[in-house]
């Protein structure tokens, strides 16, 4: 859908992007992750062309984007609001417009999403009686009122409570499932686990990994395998002696847990092969890092090394 | 461009939509009528009845004083001590002082006040007494003074406006009103404009709407649709002040200036002039002047003259006002902006009130023709025709250049603006923006 090739963006002295080439696949649910200040934001904007970018170019379907392209986006941004003394309705209707749709569309289309969403009586209300949750459904709907081709959701999840978070999750899977590409940036790890098909995750202006979560997170796996078994401890560790290391154990319950991660040229079938006769394994599961963990990784990574060229200079 | 369309016609009627605009459009003309009637009516108005006492020691007054309705006259002969006056009804006494006719001098004592018109009703009838005295003891006769003493008519006339007199000072007062005029409403507007900004920004509503139009449209379109706010206001302001101003004098002309009912009230056709004077009008300045000088405004010039500076001002100021807008986060930031933007404009008012009594002094030029005062500047010499028509061109032509000029450069800033947060922003800040790529 999207393709980022060499993107640099420059504000005065400070660099906001740089050098970012990544793909935005089709029909895809696309975490764009990073901490505070990241480029982020920044990378949104350039895509949808609130600002352009200082080097590098955006393919959409293959060839260079245009203007014309950002009437099949919807954009949610992070910092979003209303016109407070404006009604729900009329508002709404007024988006819609600016987003291209015929008034008589718009307000069809509204009344349906009101209707679904369960906010029929919100029509006539000014903005300012809405509490925050309901003004973010509302702008949750204008965004996605002209079905875009590419949703751009900035945190879109933040200002809802649990139910009406849940309401938004099952519609970005919805709308994928209708074939729209979406792109949602946040900072809350375990959604990105449970609904990114694939991550790029930006941080200090680079593009530190992209690709497929599930890959990404195989990538990242450590080795490491938790062993649920009855026996002793000790039984455990001295049957591993080679094939493996004894991270941790927990014997607080019946069935007793081990955190064992292989040695290096070993195979879960060697370490097994060890345990079998002298205790009962009763399940093994490879630990697979979560994309919280991945994330601190990869931030703190670079961290040392900035700090060396801070002292060089 | 239906973009634009849209975001001109939320900004109108949300705007014309709002209880105040209502408020603001009746209580405005109503404002400015009712204060226009009511010094008029409070200066005319006499309440009470004066009882003059006139001290004349010197037994100069001959003839008997004439009475009006709220002066009734009370000739003696004798002096007066404060405390018997304080005793007596009379609620003034004037001392006519000794040699009044070679030296002409009397003093007024009062217990209320008399009105304006009230003291030039006694001052007229006095002077008419003592001049009828005068020309007694010179042993003039009265109708031959009257044919001597006529005032003498000073008509001005342009050497290059042929055949009718000129009325350029008046033209330039009138053209000061409308300078004025777009003083107060340049700023107004331009302010609401820099507001709609903020408020766009503080709601956070503004990058919703800049992903579906351009920042420059968004700007624009809210700088026409609050001049289309405006314009509405202005239209209705005339229409409902006139409306009201001509009822309003209607009303008060046919209550106290009607001359049939004047003269059946035994007052004179030189008595109703006298009143006019006192009601602050020129003596010589008859209807026949009045039409003239309407006649005179090249009345289509004027007008155009008057849109094309209110459009380009306003567009000109409120850019910049948007600007300052989306530069900042709060009301209080915007003081030190605001500052440079309001001291030109307050320059041009000071210049455009000397341009009505010097219209060819070197400030006034060049300030007619300099884009930040030429709007206010212009309008009173054009009114009064003093401005020569490559003049005009070349202020209208500098004006539109200026405008384009900061249209561009505070679609850059707002651009950049709108989207910049919890900075505390400086000029040096502002100009960084300015070579930001879009």
């Amino acid at each position: 859908m999207i393709q980022l090739e060499g993107i640099h963006k420059r504000f005065g002295d400070h660099t906001a992007l740089d050098d970012i080439t990544m793909d935005v696949p089709t029909g895809r649910v696309f975490g764009l992750l990073g901490p505070n200040g990241a480029g982020k934001t920044t990378l949104i904007r350039i895509i949808t062309r609130i600002t352009g970018p200082d080097e590098g170019r955006i393919l959409m379907d293959g060839r260079p984007m245009v203007a014309a392209d950002v009437a099949t986006m919807g954009y949610l941004p992070e910092e979003r609001g209303l016109y407070k003394k404006m009604k729900v309705g009329e508002q709404s209707v007024y988006l819609a417009r600016l987003k291209g749709l015929s008034k008589t569309d718009a307000t069809m289309r509204l009344k349906e999403w009101f209707e679904r969403w369960d906010m029929g009586d919100w029509w006539n209300k000014k903005v300012e009686e809405l509490s925050k949750g309901m003004a973010q459904k509302v702008q949750f709907i204008t965004t996605v009122i002209h079905e875009p081709r590419l949703l751009i959701l900035d945190e879109p999840f933040s200002g809802f409570d649990p139910i009406n978070a849940e309401l938004v999750r099952d519609e970005i899977l919805r709308q994928r499932d209708l074939g729209v590409t979406v792109m949602l940036s946040t900072h809350g790890m375990a959604s990105v686990e449970e609904l990114c098909d694939e991550i790029g995750l930006i941080d200090r202006s680079k593009l530190m990994l992209n690709g497929n979560v599930r890959e990404i997170r195989r990538r990242y796996a450590t080795n490491t395998y938790r062993i649920e078994f009855k026996g002793t401890r000790i039984a455990l560790a001295n049957a591993l002696s080679f094939t493996g290391e004894l991270l941790d154990t927990d014997e607080s319950s019946e069935v007793s847990t081990a955190r064992v991660r292989l040695g290096t040229g070993s195979k879960l079938n060697d370490v097994l092969r060890q345990l079998l006769p002298v205790v009962e394994v009763l399940g093994v599961h490879e630990e697979i890092p979560r994309m919280h963990d991945i994330f601190i990784r990869v931030v703190s990574e670079k961290q040392p090394e900035t700090v060396t060229a801070g002292l060089t200079e | 461009m239906n973009k634009i369309k849209l975001i001109i016609w939320r900004e109108f009627i949300t705007r014309v939509r709002k209880p105040s605009f209502l408020i603001m459009t009746i209580l405005g003309p109503v404002l400015i009528a009712g204060g226009l009637l009511l010094t008029a009516y409070i200066g005319s108005q006499e309440t009470t009845t004066h009882q003059v006492l006139v001290i004349d020691t010197e037994g100069v007054i001959g003839t008997p004083l004439k009475n009006t309705e709220s002066v009734k006259f009370f000739l003696d002969g004798h002096d007066w001590t404060d405390s018997a006056f304080k005793a007596s009804p009379y609620t003034v006494r004037v001392n006519l002082l000794p040699n009044v006719l070679m030296v002409p001098q009397a003093d007024l004592y009062y217990k209320t006040l008399p009105s304006e018109f009230g003291m030039s009703t006694i001052r007229n009838e006095l002077e008419k007494a003592i001049e009828l005295a005068k020309l007694r003891d010179e042993g003039i006769q009265k109708e031959a003074y009257d044919r001597v003493r006529k005032p003498l008519d000073l008509k001005k006339f342009d050497i290059d406006e042929v055949g009718t007199e000129s009325f350029a000072q008046e033209r330039a007062l009138i053209g000061f009103f409308f300078g004025y005029f777009m003083f107060i409403f340049i700023f107004m507007y331009g302010v609401q404009v820099m507001r709609g900004v903020m408020e766009e920004k503080q709601n956070r509503i503004v990058e919703v709407l800049i992903s579906s139009v351009k920042p420059f449209q968004l700007m624009m379109g809210k700088i026409i649709g609050i001049a289309c706010v405006g314009l509405i206001q202005f239209i209705l302001w005339i229409v409902i002040t006139t409306t009201m101003v001509g009822i309003g004098t209607a009303v008060l002309a046919a209550d106290k200036f009607d001359p049939k009912q004047l003269a059946e009230q035994g007052v004179t056709a030189d008595m109703q002039e006298q009143l006019k004077a006192a009601q602050g009008a020129d003596v010589g300045f008859d209807q026949s002047r009045i039409t003239d000088l309407i006649e005179q405004i090249n009345i289509p010039l004027v007008l155009g003259v008057f849109l094309f500076y209110f459009i380009c001002g306003y567009l000109l100021y409120s850019s910049l006002l948007a600007a300052i807008g989306s530069a900042v986060d709060s009301e209080t930031d915007t003081q030190q902006f605001m500052f440079p933007i309001t001291v030109p404009m307050i320059v041009a008012i000071i210049i455009a009130q000397m341009a009505v009594y010097n219209p060819e002094s070197p400030a006034v030029i060049w300030c007619s023709m300099i884009p930040l005062t030429s709007p206010i500047v212009m309008m009173v010499r054009v009114a009064m025709g003093s401005a020569p028509l490559w003049q005009l061109a070349l202020s209208m032509f500098l004006l539109i250049l200026t405008f384009i000029g900061t249209t561009w450069l505070a679609g850059k800033i707002y651009r950049t603006g709108i989207l910049m947060y919890g900075k505390k922003v400086g000029w040096k800040e502002m100009g960084k923006w300015l070579f930001y790529k879009g």
